[in-house]
């Protein structure tokens, strides 16, 4: 059993700990692990790539292209950037949250989701639009967004373990007063995809 | 026990497991992380860890500690060995009495650096044996190794990870243990110590003698491993490179033998020559410089091997940037002769371009928007030096002229004066970079009568790097309580003629400020004092904007950059990232800009 997943992202999103508890959890059910995390100067509201793999044979921590079976999109343009590393028939669990950064404010390049939209969608057949930012507001803070993408992946039944055993190695490493709230936003990520 | 861990915290558990006893080093990415593990336990097992003001004194402090047969380490990114390269070379025909390993980081890409310099040069260069690992798990083992290579042959030894090896997780199996170390038997004196150049001819001779003993403690060193393989073409490879080939050779089914050469200098010859009877053809594959390669071309001529090899000179494996499993395929490809099914890449929709920029609410921001207002229609040059700040280059501040190295703001600056004497020069840089190689420049410019204006966007952090310790705080790399020293009070005993520490979220008195320090004939030091926002983050709520008062004249979105502001339907929006800092409502002509309620 190999599994790859990518997460892409920008820098202050908190994939690098989704990558993390995923891992984690892996560990925990004896599958050997490789992680690979943006740190430094690529982190600060740069794109981010973090990469996820389990499973026997994997050799080094980078996903080749065409090659992931699951793309974790914690922003919508970020998503499509991340596109090429994801494998024929592969799952997108997208959020549909869209993050302008200033170059697009400054008018010096655009954005524009509606036709990102579509294109994810004439693109990958295993499509999951969640509106995972809003989710996690409505469960306390929009920083908990990747606790509710977590939970949307958990709630897909693609991983070699239960969504039960992710959610708990996720309490674990977080910190205790903020459990309830990321409790919550896992749960909501769930129940978005129809997994709880 | 297996633990997931980070290519630099199982090189931090490697050295804990050798028994280390003093840990020195300066944050560099991607190296920070090393040195940070370990501090965090160096209260509880009772060793020395400490951010040095730069790698130089890092190296010297851990050579100290050394010569008094302690093992030791020192932590650093490839660009902070040049500076530490003037102790190392001569460290070398000195040599050491406890283990001294370097662990030098290369950020091949690059990802975070100014330049792709490859380590491995650099010890050939000063003829000191490299270790390359290609995973959390090696980079740990090898460190262990590396103590007691280091005290085997009395030289210190340099570990080279790089990025993927780095900030890569793998469950790696740790021993919680610290090897119990004698206490160090302590400074001996003795003429070889003290490098004249009689002792500099003798050492000399022996340090090449050593190549020989490197070489022969690597012939049988478990870092080198031979996949067997029935073809008679080959495979070399080191490092992190390695894992592509094994994924490669998978992918393709390919039954090739691979040699993996962990101890990338020197090279062990006779088990490399043994493997290479075995094939006629040899494809080298490694990241960046060819080090492996130079050394096996070497070794086939002088052994008179009629091999055919392959690599970076015929162009086949990329030089420059990191390598990855396309990457490799295709290299493998073409030296076996497979043609590869040519996928037609998907077209992306046109995507936005994200490239970093200064956190919303950084002060940093605020200090280049008040010198850009008070030096408005002059023509400026604005010096830029290694942190986030360098980030200040970007639209809209624009704010960042030049960047070279560790504090060559200051110096850069003053070479350009000498040029240009009418010209205004504002070189910026941080505190910990004034620490690190700044105050050198200061006194060069005050001594030699330069006229230039110097910021020390003083954040009171390392913020780039991961929010390290420096003396101009109260706490150091332990958690101990010290005497904070004064930048202000420094600068001034560096001789600058006029002083002044602002507040750069003041904006109005940052202006004023900024224009005395650009009027001022001489050197004049401008320390903007304000905390790194990630350190205060969620003391204030965030603002927004009135739509009533707002003229939508885009002052704000336009000349700030910051990341909180965007455009909304009608006229600017505050998003959440907002962290309260007002600069943005300083500059509203409007004064649409208020306190409270989170708007988006
Ligand atoms: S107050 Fe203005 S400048 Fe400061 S973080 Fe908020 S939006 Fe950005
Ligand atoms: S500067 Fe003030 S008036 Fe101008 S667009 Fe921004 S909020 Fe509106």
């Amino acid at each position: 059993m190999r599994l790859d997943i990518v997460i892409t992202g920008v820098g202050g999103q908190g994939n690098v700990l989704a990558s993390r508890i995923l891992a984690r959890a892996a560990m925990d059910y004896g599958l050997s692990v490789r992680t690979s995390e943006a740190i430094g100067m690529a982190q600060r509201e740069g794109v981010v790539m973090s990469q996820v793999r389990m499973g026997s044979g994997s050799f080094g921590a980078l996903i080749p292209n065409g090659q992931a079976d699951i793309l974790l999109g914690f922003e919508l343009a970020e998503t499509v950037r991340g596109l090429p590393k994801l494998k024929q028939g592969g799952v997108v669990v997208v959020n549909t949250e869209t993050i302008f950064p200033v170059s697009v404010s400054l008018g010096l390049s655009q954005y524009d989701p509606d036709q990102l939209i579509s294109y994810l969608q004439e693109q990958a057949d295993g499509l999951k639009p969640v509106h995972a930012t809003a989710l996690a507001r409505q469960a306390g803070t929009p920083k908990a967004t990747n606790m509710v993408m977590l939970g949307a992946l958990a709630g897909l039944n693609v991983l070699p373990f239960a969504a039960a055993h992710l959610k708990q190695v996720a309490m674990e490493l977080i910190p205790t007063r903020l459990r309830e709230i990321n409790l919550k936003a896992f749960e909501l990520g769930q129940q978005a995809v129809g997994g709880a | 026990m297996k633990k997931l861990l980070m290519g630099n915290e199982a090189i931090a558990y490697g050295a804990l497991e050798a028994g280390v006893q003093v840990v020195t080093g300066y944050p560099g990415t991607p190296s920070s992380e090393i040195f940070t593990t370990l501090a965090g336990m160096a209260g509880e097992r009772g060793f020395h860890a400490e951010w040095s003001v730069n790698e130089k004194v890092a190296l010297e402090v851990a050579a100290g500690a050394a010569y008094a047969g302690a093992r030791a380490m020192v932590t650093m990114k490839q660009v902070g060995l040049n500076v530490a390269a003037d102790p190392l070379m001569t460290l070398a025909y000195i040599g050491v009495k406890g283990g001294l390993v370097l662990v030098v980081a290369d950020d091949p890409g690059p990802h975070s650096s100014q330049n792709e310099q490859d380590t491995r040069k650099f010890a050939q260069f000063a003829k000191l044996p490299v270790l390359d690992p290609s995973t959390p798990q090696e980079a740990k083992d090898m460190t262990r190794a590396a103590f007691d290579i280091s005290e085997s042959l009395g030289l210190p030894v340099i570990i080279r990870p790089t990025t993927r090896t780095c900030h890569v997780c793998q469950d790696v199996e740790v021993d919680e243990k610290q090897m119990e170390r004698p206490k160090p038997g302590g400074f001996q004196k003795d003429p070889g110590w003290v490098i004249f150049p009689s002792l500099a001819i003798k050492r000399h001779r022996w340090l090449n003698q050593q190549q020989d003993e490197m070489q022969k403690i690597f012939e049988n060193s478990p870092f080198n491993k031979i996949h067997p393989g029935s073809r008679r073409s080959g495979i070399v490879t080191t490092g992190v490179a390695y894992n592509y080939v094994l994924e490669v050779i998978e992918q393709m089914q390919l039954d090739i033998p691979v040699l993996k050469i962990g101890t990338s200098y020197p090279l062990p010859v006779h088990s490399t020559l043994q493997f290479l009877d075995g094939i006629d053809r040899v494809l080298v594959i490694e990241e960046q410089e060819p080090v492996l390669e130079d050394q096996l071309i070497k070794m086939i001529w002088q052994h008179r091997r009629p091999l055919v090899l392959r690599g970076k000179y015929n162009r086949l494996v990329p030089r420059e940037g990191e390598l990855d499993v396309d990457k490799v395929k295709r290299a493998v490809a073409a030296f076996f002769e497979i043609d590869l099914p040519c996928k037609e890449e998907k077209k992306l929709p046109p995507l936005p371009v994200r490239p970093p920029v200064l956190c919303a609410g950084c002060p940093h921001r605020a200090s280049f928007y008040a010198f850009k207002q008070a030096a408005r229609g002059t023509d400026a040059v604005f010096t830029g030096d290694i942190g986030c700040y360098t980030l200040g280059n970007m639209a809209p501040l624009n704010a960042v002229d030049t960047c070279l190295c560790m504090g060559a703001s200051i110096t850069l600056g003053t070479g350009l004066q000498l040029v240009e004497p009418e010209r205004r020069v504002v070189a910026f840089l941080g505190d910990s970079t004034f620490f690190h190689t700044g105050i050198p420049g200061l006194i060069n410019a005050v001594h030699n009568g330069a006229r230039l204006t110097v910021v020390v966007l003083d954040n009171r952090t390392t913020a780039m790097t991961g929010h390290q310790s420096h003396p101009g705080l109260t706490r150091n790399a332990t958690g101990q309580r010290v005497e904070p020293l004064e930048i202000a009070r420094l600068a001034e005993a560096c001789g600058a003629g006029l002083v002044q520490v602002v507040d750069p979220l003041a904006y109005d008195e940052a202006v004023q400020a900024a224009r005395e320090a650009l009027e001022f004939q001489g050197v004049s030091v401008l320390v903007m004092r304000r905390e790194c926002i990630a350190l205060v983050k969620g003391q204030n709520p965030s603002r927004r904007i009135d739509r009533e008062k707002c003229l939508d004249c885009g002052v704000c979105l336009e000349e700030l950059g910051c990341p909180a502001l965007f455009k909304g339907e009608e006229g600017p929006v505050i998003g959440t990232a907002c962290t309260g800092c007002d600069l943005c409502k300083q500059i509203c002509p409007a004064e649409a800009i208020v306190e409270g309620g989170e708007v988006q």
